[in-house]
């Protein structure tokens, strides 16, 4: 049924067609707004059959998730930024026991400085916790990449996390194809859990493991997260049998057949840049775009056959591994060792700072032109940046060589006051 | 003509057994049935109270719920010592996650079950029980424990109190109590052992809760704890048993004399027992033989420092003074 | 539901840590044993207090009563006039006060009476035949366990009924006499035959006549002591053996009204008793203090509250008609008495000599091989005299003179008897080590006064000779009963299986007991701490 409405809402209704059980939130912008319509959900009985935990903590959430996993109910959480780091704890724990919990995280920028507003660095500070990481590219996709988030962590035994972003999805009222219960009843099955509490049949959960055996249970994890590669591919396929939709899936190339330039991002961005690119074609540019719905499990392969015959890439992040540069980019890097292309790497849209068409084409034309930085931060305000190093290296008697690899490596904190 | 209108059973019920009552009247742990729940082959040291008052309290709430149980556990010496791969102690569904989150954790457990109840109501019902060190309990998984409490979640949390971070080396938890030693308040320097703090005693702000059903117990007393514990399990909501375990490692005690050691708690007012309904304290455990708090602390190595060629009276007496603040608060000379 | 597909090494299987066997951790073990109970061990009849306790604990009385008639056949007796030294070392003194061993003897002995219990006769005869002499505790006692063992007994008893001193001492307010022939009766039951007013002057040719074995003496201690008393003609002198062997027959002895007992023993004490049930005014005179005197505190009390009088530290100088004179003594340093020239006549129309017994060793004259020392027969530690073949026990040997040894006498040469007579020697089973009040956990034992026996009231005690000490009932005997700290002794309260922070202890089953599975012990000791009757100790363990 199509509808327009608010891409938090459009989740929650996702979230509530997969008949979760158990539901625990703790509120955080910008993800209330899921919780909340869940939580009506639940209190006006249109959603049956669950329970709705208003924890003290995102810590708490996590945990109780973990619980109610264990004990084999479906069950999902919301979170974003510092929420998601303050559960940190128990989101590698809720991995490392195999538990599939499907988590929205609504990204958001992390504090210091305090920050509401979208770019991907929560998701990506969680991205070696084990989880599976789906970014959705629109609200139609986000809605669709719950339903099958439940499937894929349930078949595999691993939480899948989907990355939405903050505000620019959640808060953003589009057109959005609900599908019926029914439909999503034919594409997952009731959960049955691969382990469970229950006194029929004790086991003990979480166990201590040692150095005899804790390499091998981290292998496993890999190993599992490496076979969703395979199956992920398939359950969109499947889906798209059942809704009729391409949603999911791995990557997602655009106009990439015979470009020179492929321009690589996850999220909501990806919209803006295929019309950049659709601008840029228009002007002759051989350039394309590929999305990155998986983040983990990576597809090395996919994105290496994706830029098997460009020139050049550029990642567009919205994430800032602080010291280096990006943290999709790395990834990226690591699927092409071997193959010589050009990579440049473009932190962009931080703290929700804007991402223009203008800035994009922009920088792309540069990159086409191979005259990008290797470490680009887009839109960066040189002037108050350059004006706070100049008064940092008189008060603060920071030494010329260190500033000197600061601006090496592009890297520079600046702050406004 | 009769002298004692009583029933008198040598023993009563201060054994485990006796093999004068009904088996109806006898201990869970005297039957040769017991669960045990946690099993032989742990690795608690020789003499671990902890590893006693879990079977103790387990076993107590695994009758009560006819085997329909669902254990969580928090980090901390009873996790480790019964659940190191690739063997467990363990007979009933158990779970760890995490130091900090066990109450939560069992929350989710709790609301799982509910579900599951709602959707196939014919199924025996099962019941939820988390449990923690004291460190887990009243430091690190205090945010969660009083969640927990607030929303009145179907859980009954177990702490069991050995008085710091063992499993960790026998480091200050707030549960330490003053003067003791610990591998972070070392008895060196003009005050040695831990600090004369505000106290931070988890069965009196469980209470401030006010929920359904509180109680403190020790391992010296059996029978008070099974009751503690069936008498829990016949609530829905929140319960917290806090129960005093000795640790010979971590207080410096001959492994014989844990239980000793938990009876003299008790018997010199230093530890309170007692149970509360609703916030409002229903009983108490009437001292039976009163006792000075020396008697207590002298065979602890923990407390050596106290007792040099020249005895600290002056610390000496205000822990006395605890003592006898608890036996005032909770009248334990009288019992409720 | 269908097996779990398990996540590898965090998921476990239930119990599996059975797999790890602590038990390689320790370096001590605990082990069970029986210690011996105090009781038990100062019992001269050699009872197994603890253990017939533990059967009256539960009220299986009959149980409690075959095992207490193992080692003595006389309870309902003994639970009269034993003076009870169990009591004295029962460890629960310590704790609150001694367990009332005594009274709860009593109570089984007569149950059994009340019930008609018997005796299980010998499955086998042996055959042999041996001859009792004297129907005394102790004589009684040998017949009762060498009949056990399959043995052919009679005693020959020289006076009208059998007893001994329980019959012709004692008195009835203490001992009914039915009391003594319902317990006399079931061992003539078992097969024993006693021959009354039969006095055996020569052994040797007693044994000959009746073609004896073996024979076993238990004459006792009938002959007054005499000290000297100046005495007129016409005064009054008679011994208290003599006085309280009268009181059986029809004719009550004729002491007057006012009636001097010279001793401070127990029979000073029966005969001024017995003489205040008869009218008389008994007056005793005793040299030394109350607390010197070697009549048993409680008799002294029960006598002074009938309204005997008693003049301590005084001897009787002088007996005359219708008076007496004493000496005032006073104590030395030394706690001596000694004379201190202060005198005092007393009104006095006889005098009473209460002053022990001596031995009849007539039957033994020419007897070879005999050791007889101040006026006893000496008897090696298997009970024989010098003479191959006659034992000998009770107050004619040298120990103390109790009804109690005397059974105990009889049940060791009853034992020594039966080897003796199979060719070989009896060796008792070594002791046990004395369950001693350290050993105890005792914060266990609920809080239990002791029970008191009912006692007569003082003007029925005054005036006739009903049984002034009343038995327990079945209840407060089964309180009492229960007072039984079990010293040393397994009573499966199940604390060790309870306590065991490593489940190491395996029950067996009521009856059955507890062992260890030394597979888990670790050797903490907790169970030792915590058993509350000293039942389990620590061993090093053996590498
Ligand atoms: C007044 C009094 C009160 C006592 N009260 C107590 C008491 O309360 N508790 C206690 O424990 N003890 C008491 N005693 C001591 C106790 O009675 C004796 O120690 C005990 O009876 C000794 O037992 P026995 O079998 O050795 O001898 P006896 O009981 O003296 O029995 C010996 C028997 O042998 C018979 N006899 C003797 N010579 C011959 C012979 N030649 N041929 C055949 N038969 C013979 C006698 O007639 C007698 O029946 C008391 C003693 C007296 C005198
Ligand atoms: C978040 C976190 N912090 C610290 C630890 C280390 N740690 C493990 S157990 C433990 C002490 C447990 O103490 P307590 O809860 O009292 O249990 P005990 O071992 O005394 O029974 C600590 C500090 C941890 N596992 N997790
Ligand atoms: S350190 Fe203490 S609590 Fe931990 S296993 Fe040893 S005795 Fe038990
Ligand atoms: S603790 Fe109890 S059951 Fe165990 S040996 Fe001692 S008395 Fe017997
Ligand atoms: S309590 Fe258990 S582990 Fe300790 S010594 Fe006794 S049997 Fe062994
Ligand atoms: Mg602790």
């Amino acid at each position: 049924m199509l509808k327009q409405c608010e891409g938090s809402h459009a989740v929650a209704e996702a979230v509530a067609l997969c008949r979760p059980e158990v539901i625990c939130a703790y509120p955080i912008s910008p993800q209330t707004h899921i919780v909340e319509g869940l939580g009506e959900m639940v209190k006006d009985e249109t959603l049956q059959d669950c329970e709705f935990i208003n924890v003290e903590s995102e810590f708490a959430a996590m945990s109780v998730a973990i619980g109610s996993s264990a004990a084999g109910a479906r069950t999902y959480t919301a979170t974003a930024s510092q929420g998601l780091l303050f559960m940190a704890e128990a989101v590698f724990n809720a991995s490392g026991l195999g538990l599939p919990i499907v988590m929205t995280v609504a990204n958001r920028a992390i504090g210091a400085p305090i920050n509401i507003w979208n770019d991907h660095s929560d998701s990506l500070s969680m991205r070696d916790c084990g989880w599976l990481q789906l970014f959705a590219e629109t609200n139609q996709e986000a809605l669709d990449l719950h339903i099958q988030a439940f499937k894929l962590a349930e078949e595999i035994s691993l939480p899948v996390m989907v990355c939405m972003d903050g505000f620019i999805l959640t808060h953003a009222y589009e057109r959005v194809d609900v599908p019926t219960q029914a439909q999503v009843d034919a594409f997952l099955p009731p959960y049955e859990p691969r382990q469970v509490l229950d006194p029929a049949e004790p086991v003990s959960i979480g166990a201590m493991v040692g150095p005899e055996a804790f390499m091998e249970v981290r292998y496993l994890a890999h190993a599992r997260q490496v076979q969703a590669l395979e199956r992920i591919p398939q359950l969109a396929a499947e889906f798209k049998e059942i809704f009729g939709r391409d949603s999911g899936g791995l990557i997602r190339p655009y106009r990439c057949e015979d470009a020179d330039t492929i321009v690589i991002a996850m999220g909501s961005v990806l919209g803006t840049l295929k019309d950049t690119v659709d601008e840029m074609r228009e002007a002759g540019h051989k350039i394309g775009v590929l999305g990155i719905i998986s983040f983990r499990p990576f597809p090395l392969v996919a994105v290496a056959a994706a830029l098997k015959y460009c020139k050049r890439f550029v990642v567009l992040e919205k994430s800032l591994a602080v010291g280096i540069g990006g943290i999709v980019a790395t990834n990226v890097r690591m699927a092409v060792t071997g193959m010589g292309l050009k990579g440049y790497t473009v932190i962009a849209g931080l703290g929700g700072r804007a991402i223009t068409m203008k800035s994009l084409t922009a920088m792309l034309d540069k990159a086409g032109r191979d005259e990008l930085e290797l470490v680009t931060f887009l839109d960066l305000d040189w002037k108050a940046v350059n004006k706070q190093i100049e008064r940092e290296k008189t008060h603060r008697k920071t030494g010329p060589v260190a500033e000197a690899l600061l601006r090496d490596a592009g890297i520079v904190g600046a702050r406004n006051y | 003509m009769s002298f004692q209108p009583v029933k008198f059973y040598q023993t009563g019920t201060f054994t485990v057994g006796n093999r004068l009552l009904a088996p109806e009247e006898r201990s869970v742990q005297a039957s040769g049935k017991r669960f045990n729940s946690i099993n032989s082959g742990h690795r608690a040291c020789q003499g671990c109270g902890e590893a006693l008052g879990a079977r103790y309290a387990i076993d107590a709430a695994m009758e009560a719920t006819q085997g329909q149980l669902i254990c969580a556990n928090a980090t901390g010496c009873l996790e480790v010592f019964s659940t190191p791969y690739p063997e467990t102690s363990w007979q009933i569904p158990w779970i760890h996650s995490l130091f900090g989150n066990t109450a939560a954790v069992a929350t989710g457990v709790a609301a799982a079950l509910k579900i599951k109840q709602k959707k196939n109501p014919r199924a025996q019902e099962i019941r939820v029980i988390a449990q923690g060190g004291d460190g887990g309990t009243t430091d690190i998984g205090f945010g969660c424990l009083s969640g927990m409490f607030e929303r009145n979640d179907d859980v009954l949390y177990i702490c069991y109190d050995n008085g710091g971070y063992m499993n960790t080396g026998v480091q200050r938890s707030s549960a330490t109590p003053p003067a003791a030693r610990t591998a972070t308040t070392m008895a060196v320097g003009p005050e040695p052992g831990n600090v004369f703090g505000q106290g931070k005693f988890v069965p009196a702000i469980a209470m401030a809760h006010e929920i359904p059903y509180v109680a403190t117990a020790t391992v010296a007393d059996l029978r008070d704890l099974e009751a503690k514990v069936r008498r829990a399990m016949e609530f829905r909501g929140a319960r917290y048993i806090h129960i005093l375990v000795p640790c010979p490692l971590g207080w410096g005690t001959y492994s014989s004399e844990t239980i000793k050691m938990a009876r003299l708690a008790k018997e010199t007012g230093i530890f309170p027992v007692f149970e509360a309904e609703h916030g409002e304290i229903k009983s108490a455990l009437a001292i039976r033989r009163q006792l000075p708090v020396e008697d207590y602390l002298k065979p602890q190595k923990r407390y050596a420092h106290l007792f040099g060629k020249q005895p600290n009276v002056a610390v000496i007496a205000k822990l006395q003074a605890l003592a006898d603040r608890n036996i005032r608060k909770y009248k334990l000379l009288e019992g409720v | 539901m269908t097996m779990m597909d398990k996540p590898f090494a965090i998921t476990l299987d239930p119990g599996s840590s059975l797999a790890n066997r602590t038990g390689s951790w320790r370096t001590y073990k605990p082990i069970y044993l029986d210690r011996l109970p105090p009781c038990n061990a100062t019992c001269p009849a050699g009872e197994n207090i603890q253990g017939w306790l533990f059967h009256a604990e539960s009220g299986d009385y009959e149980a409690a009563w075959r095992s207490l008639t193992e080692n003595n056949p006389l309870p309902a007796i003994m639970g009269r006039v034993c003076y009870h030294p169990c009591e004295g070392a029962c460890n629960r003194q310590h704790v609150d006060s001694a367990v009332g061993i005594n009274s709860i003897e009593r109570f089984l002995g007569d149950e059994a009476i009340k019930r008609n219990w018997q005796f299980v006769k010998p499955a086998t005869q042996s055959g042999k035949r041996v001859l009792v002499v004297g129907a005394g505790p102790s004589g009684l006692s040998a017949a009762y366990h060498l009949a056990r063992l399959g043995h052919t007994v009679e005693i020959q008893e020289a006076g009208p009924f059998a007893g001994g001193m329980m019959r012709f001492g004692i008195p009835k307010y203490r001992l009914p006499r039915e009391v003594i022939e319902a317990e006399v009766q079931r061992i003539v039951n078992l097969g024993v035959t006693i021959t009354l007013n039969t006095k055996v002057s020569n052994i040797e040719a007693s044994m000959q006549a009746g073609k004896f074995d073996a024979a076993f003496l238990a004459v006792g201690a009938h002959i007054g002591k005499r000290a000297y008393i100046p005495a007129g003609t016409a005064a009054k002198v008679v011994d208290a053996i003599s006085v309280l062997r009268s009181m059986e027959g029809e004719e009550k002895p004729m002491l007057g009204r006012r009636v001097v007992v010279y001793g401070g023993g127990n029979t000073a004490i029966d005969v001024a008793r017995s003489v205040k049930r008869m009218g008389a005014e008994p007056i005793i005179v005793y040299r030394r203090t109350r607390d010197k005197a070697p009549a048993h505190d409680f008799e002294i009390e029960e006598a002074l509250q009938e309204g005997v009088m008693v003049k301590w530290l005084s001897t009787i100088k002088q007996a005359e008609e219708g008076e007496i004179t004493i000496e005032k003594m006073a104590l030395d340093d030394k706690g001596f008495p000694q004379p201190t020239g202060e005198f005092e006549t007393l009104a006095a129309d006889s005098v009473v000599l209460a002053l022990g017994q001596d031995v009849d060793l007539g039957l033994l004259d020419g007897v070879p091989g005999l050791d007889v020392k101040d006026g006893t027969v000496q008897v090696g530690p298997n009970m024989m005299t010098g003479h191959a073949g006659i034992f000998a026990g009770g107050d004619m040997v040298p120990s103390e003179r109790t009804v109690t040894v005397g059974v105990g006498h009889g049940k060791k040469a009853a034992r020594h008897i039966d080897a003796w007579l199979k060719g070989e020697t009896y060796a008792p089973p070594p002791k046990h080590e004395v369950a001693a009040f350290e050993k105890l956990n005792t914060w266990y034992y609920s809080e239990a006064p002791h029970v008191v026996r009912p006692t007569l009231d003082i003007l029925r005690r005054q005036s006739t000779f009903e049984e002034v000490v009343g038995g327990l009932d079945e209840s407060n005997a089964l309180f009492e009963a229960r007072r039984c700290l079990s010293c040393g002794n397994c009573f499966e309260c199940d604390n060790c299986y309870g306590v065991c922070p490593d489940n190491a202890v395996i029950k067996l089953g009521p009856g059955k007991r507890f062992s260890f599975n030394y597979d888990y012990c670790k050797g903490c000791g907790v169970c030792v701490a915590e058993c509350p009757c000293g039942a389990i100790k620590m061993v090093p363990e053996e590498n």
